[in-house]
């Protein structure tokens, strides 16, 4: 009996947190599920008192031609931006700002990490008033004699592609600084009097090395890519049309545009799927650490 | 976790190898490497330089220009109380709320963890870890759904909750790592003098980890001072609304004439961010510390 009450009372202290999360988010998660299964709408008796309607919404789901296009859209923005973009970026910069001295050091990752830190919806501004018709970007191309486009109708995913990784570049280059920073010297050193190259040693000694962090920074920027909402609405408002509609535009749309909450909760239960499938195998990857 | 003993990675010397084998082609290197950062520093500062630029400019376009007239006129503008203060106050209330709650729960939620082997402490990690990962943007269709059956739409104590159960996993990872390197012979000695656990927790451990605290909750502040999609969906009074969502609606109905008052208007609600920032960096000693927490 004894036991019993100590176990609980060291369990007490997790009440609050489990109440929160269960309510907060695995409730909704739940909803996702359920909700996705009926006719929910926005306002009118279907809001409060939705109704069954089984599988309907992922019949019309796969019949919508908008929604393999938001699921390509979604592919190429995660993968250009993310995977590639600030992946690489970032690992370029580390490896850069090792190098540099100090005042380029310090003056460029300030200038990084700034993108970072503002809040996203001035993010968003900064980069619509770039890639606008009459912004920077197209001032400096006038300025060397070219008539740039404008970016946000003609090129609407190219434009916020950029963005994202003008925006998250120093997540990675964070990360992947720390990582550097752990790769032993001499393991290079060797390498390089063995005669090999800086490529070659970037591809056979330091990336080995820092495999780990190189996988757990892919996991994140693609959850985190996966769920960019402001950058794409401020920007370009997911079109012209739904040409740059990704899977979190086309979910906000379907439920608070066209008042489909059930659709738009379908949409959502797609997307939760594809983050927990990510999210299991970082989980795995980390596993150690919990245990 | 890896990330969470942050290495001030970039302070790193420059000299180390190089330096041994500097040669006249390591030295071009140097050079090509210092430009190449520059250059891609340029480009990185120029989307935020218009909105500086253009908040002080009494013409501004959508395009970064030095301003003919130099001006504040932009933020007397638009420093109304119904424009500017009372969205600001309403920001503050939700990251502030959601901070203070936040903390609290993780702090308690984690002492249990980090200092008891539970059998069932590894799976509540395990959801913990799994609740960073989830997309919230993914959730937030059937989280009106569910607001509307609750009645908490534009309810502010509901916005602040949901915001602070989104914050809750990566709070709770953050300080079990916090709290595990206080080192537990300081409450033992508090136990042996018949303290209890919640007394330890208080007397011994948290004045222990005071830096700690204070990063996680100006890591949530400034998620939820950022935050624009959670009260843009949850929110919808206008005078319930953040700054963030308040500043959307001033560029939906201003953004294309007001340019210079949309910079201003940005530049004054990022500001507080930047410099809590600042303190992060400060207060532990790294200026990746942010990222390092959320890697960990």
């Amino acid at each position: 009996m004894a036991v019993t009450s100590r176990g609980v009372a060291r369990v007490v202290p997790l009440a609050p947190a489990v109440v929160l999360l269960a309510l907060f988010m695995l409730g909704p998660v739940v909803w996702s599920f359920y909700g996705s299964f009926t006719n929910a709408a926005l306002t009118g008796p279907a809001a409060l008192n939705p109704e069954w309607i089984g599988l309907d919404n992922y019949t019309a789901l796969l019949g919508d031609p908008e929604f393999p296009k938001s699921l390509w859209l979604t592919v190429v923005f995660v993968f250009l931006s993310a995977v590639v973009g600030q992946n690489v970026m970032g690992i370029l910069l580390a490896g850069l700002l090792r190098s540099a001295v100090k005042p380029v050091r310090s003056i460029a990752s300030t200038v990084v990490v700034a993108a970072w830190v503002l809040p996203e919806i001035v993010a968003a501004f900064a980069a619509y008033a770039f890639f606008h018709s009459e912004g920077t970007l197209n001032t400096m191309l006038a300025g060397i004699g070219v008539t740039g486009p404008d970016w946000l109708y003609s090129t609407p995913m190219l434009a916020v592609i950029v963005a994202n990784i003008w925006r998250g570049t120093a997540f990675s280059m964070m990360v992947y600084s720390a990582a550097l920073a752990e790769v032993p010297p001499e393991l290079t050193e060797a390498a390089q009097l063995d005669g090999a190259n800086g490529m070659q040693r970037l591809a056979w000694v330091t990336l080995p090395v820092i495999r780990r962090s190189i996988s757990t920074n892919l996991m994140l920027t693609t959850l985190q890519t996966l769920s960019v909402f402001t950058l794409i609405y401020v920007m370009t408002g997911g079109g012209p049309g739904t040409d740059s509609s990704t899977l979190p535009i086309l979910a906000y749309q379907e439920a608070f545009k066209f008042a489909q909450v059930g659709y738009g909760t379908a949409i959502a239960t797609v997307m939760i799927i594809v983050g927990a499938v990510f999210s299991v195998i970082y989980i795995r990857a980390l596993r150690p650490e919990v245990d | 976790m890896a990330g969470t003993t942050t290495t001030p990675a970039v302070r790193t010397t420059s000299g180390g190898t190089a330096g041994q084998l500097a040669g006249p082609r390591i030295k071009a290197t140097k050079v090509a490497a210092n430009l190449v950062l520059l250059a891609i520093a340029v480009l990185f500062v120029l989307p935020m330089a218009w909105v500086l630029v253009a908040s002080f400019d009494a013409g501004a376009t959508l395009s970064f220009g030095l301003p003919d007239a130099v001006t504040t006129a932009n933020f007397s503008a638009i420093m109304t109380p119904e424009l500017t203060w009372l969205p600001l106050w309403n920001a503050f209330v939700l990251s502030a709320g959601s901070g203070a709650i936040t903390v609290v729960v993780a702090v308690l939620a984690a002492y249990p963890l980090s200092r008891y082997r539970m059998r069932f402490g590894k799976y509540f990690l395990y959801s913990v870890l799994f609740g960073t990962c989830l997309p919230i943007t993914a959730i937030m269709v059937p989280v009106y759904a569910l607001f509307v059956q609750l009645n908490l739409l534009d309810s502010l104590p509901g916005t602040i909750f949901f915001m602070a159960a989104t914050s809750l996993p990566m709070a709770i990872w953050m300080t079990k790592n916090f709290m595990d390197s206080v080192p537990i012979s300081l409450e033992e000695a508090a136990w042996t003098e018949g303290a209890s656990a919640m007394q330890a927790l208080r007397r011994v451990v948290l004045p222990l980890m005071r830096p700690g605290i204070a990063v996680v909750f100006i890591f949530v502040f400034v998620q939820a001072w950022g935050n624009f999609f959670v009260p843009f969906v949850l929110l919808l009074s206008p005078e319930k609304q953040p700054a963030a969502v308040s500043i959307f609606a001033f560029f939906g109905q201003y953004g294309s004439v007001a340019y210079g008052q949309l910079a201003a208007y940005s530049l004054l609600y990022a500001a507080p961010v930047l410099g809590l920032y600042v303190l992060v960096t400060r207060i532990s000693g790294s200026a990746f510390a942010l990222a390092g927490a959320v890697k960990g």
